[in-house]
């Protein structure tokens, strides 16, 4: 370890992951799709160039962005994701056997991530019953339903992004950026926020805070995030208020 | 002639009531939004984390902090609420929804869905629909009744790996509706697309039905 750093908050993202990446680790991801991605991390772990992570994420990012840029320099070994489309690289690598992949139910991956926080070791649901998601793990039939054991899910590091944070590590998020970043939060051995706004104390409403700061140890601000649409969908004015589809 | 695409999304929306939480899947489904009667109050759950899911943006006003599970750009509303994937499928598995309109490869007389993978094919992933035809209280199922070279894809047993088993309440095909009462029951053929006869999705069809 580097010396003891009395704050929370570290200058940029590699100082804040340098001393706690090693080969062959468990990362969680944050992110869904292009949305609440923690871009500046992900840069930094692939600067640092650790290989052979096993890495939770609910999606593999695109080609060049997030996560597809640590699956260009092979540092993937194993991903546990719930949707991997659009991404050429990882089908590729999959395909060709040079990647592992352990597909869960997104909401089973949602709660596994979330038990794992919570120190709940396992837990029974329906999702997957009677699939291949079934297939080696104990099933239990309770008042005619059948329900197969999930375990819960931690990781040596989790990365996280989020709107705006506290020097204490409070996170808030913004509209859908927040999808799978609370519950990863939780669920890392050491967690690393990387925030589009840093702020002093007092600055967040404590009643509106949705990560509370004991989940996370590191924080950094983030810097020039992409802002990347994955499907731009526009209605024409025209169409008015009711037209939900174009 | 059999039912496009708009008349099937038109028909599942009849299902909704006022009230109703719902959760429409990619595709198809996603139509349904647009055929919802305006005097009814539907509110949409977006599985990524968002009750309350309003139209497209109009140009220039998209966010990317702002998308669907189909990663579309889209608009809150002004009873909008964001929330984790984890309270997201909390919602979901907790029998919260009220209804999901999902897509199909295959559905099987017995209520059995596969919508997720092809053996041999580049599998991108279930996402959300385990979790969805397993927690939500009614699932309306929509699909072509046949596959390109004509055989039937409401079946004796899926062929494809299942999504869910005995999970499906109503089935919307481009012939007909078939539904069902309770999921110990039979599908009974309820309605069927102008100028399409009974005889004829019998004809096509490998499922047992009561007609």
């Amino acid at each position: 370890m580097s010396k003891k750093h009395s704050s929370k908050i570290y200058p940029d993202a590699k100082s804040a992951l340098r001393d706690v990446l090693r080969d062959g680790m468990t990362v969680m991801s944050g992110g869904f799709g292009a949305c609440g991605v923690p871009e500046n991390l992900i840069a930094a772990v692939h600067d640092l160039g650790v290989r052979g992570l096993t890495v939770v994420s609910n999606n593999a990012g695109l080609d060049g962005f997030g996560l597809g840029v640590l699956l260009k320099t092979h540092q993937i070994a194993k991903m546990i994701s719930s949707y991997v489309g659009e991404n050429r690289e990882f089908e590729r690598q999959y395909l060709a056997g040079e990647l592992e992949l352990e597909f869960n139910p997104q909401g089973t991956l949602a709660e596994r991530i979330r038990a794992g926080g919570a120190g709940i070791h396992a837990f029974f649901t329906r999702t997957g019953a009677g699939t291949l998601v079934a297939e080696g793990k104990e099933q239990r039939v309770v008042n005619g339903e059948t329900y197969i054991l999930e375990t819960g899910l931690v990781a040596d590091v989790a990365l996280v992004k989020a709107w705006r944070g506290d020097t204490e590590g409070n996170l808030v998020y913004r509209k859908t950026a927040r999808n799978f970043n609370p519950p990863m939060a939780t669920a890392g051995r050491v967690t690393i926020a990387e925030v589009e706004e840093l702020v002093e104390p007092g600055v967040l409403d404590p009643d509106g805070i949705h990560t509370p700061g004991i989940y996370v140890q590191r924080v950094i601000q983030g810097t020039n995030y992409s802002r990347l649409i994955e499907k731009l969908t526009v209605r024409s004015r025209e169409e008015g208020a009711h037209a939900v589809v174009a | 002639m059999p039912w496009s695409r708009e008349d099937m999304a038109a028909r599942a929306a009849k299902e909704m009531e006022d009230g109703f939480y719902v959760n429409l899947g990619i595709g198809i489904p996603t139509l349904v939004a647009n055929y919802i009667a305006p005097d009814m109050k539907v509110v949409l759950q977006s599985e990524n984390g968002m009750l309350g899911m309003g139209p497209f943006p109009f140009p220039g006003e998209e966010d990317p902090d702002l998308i669907n599970a189909g990663k579309q750009t889209i608009t809150a509303l002004a009873t909008t609420s964001y929330f984790s994937s984890a309270d997201s499928f909390a919602m979901i598995r907790g029998g919260h929804i009220n209804l999901s309109v999902l897509g199909a490869m295959e559905v099987s007389e017995n209520g059995d869905l596969a919508n997720w993978m092809v053996p041999g094919k580049m599998v991108k992933g279930m996402g959300g629909a385990m979790d969805l035809v397993a927690g939500v209280r009614r699932v309306v199922v929509i699909m072509e009744h046949t596959a390109k070279d004509g055989t039937s894809k409401f079946r004796p047993k899926c062929e494809l790996p299942l999504t869910g088993a005995n999970v499906v309440d109503m089935l919307i095909t481009d012939l007909a509706v078939f539904t069902r009462e309770s999921r110990a029951g039979q599908f009974k053929l309820i309605e069927l697309a102008p100028g399409v006869t009974s005889a004829d999705v019998r004809q096509k069809t490998t499922a047992a039905y009561q007609q």
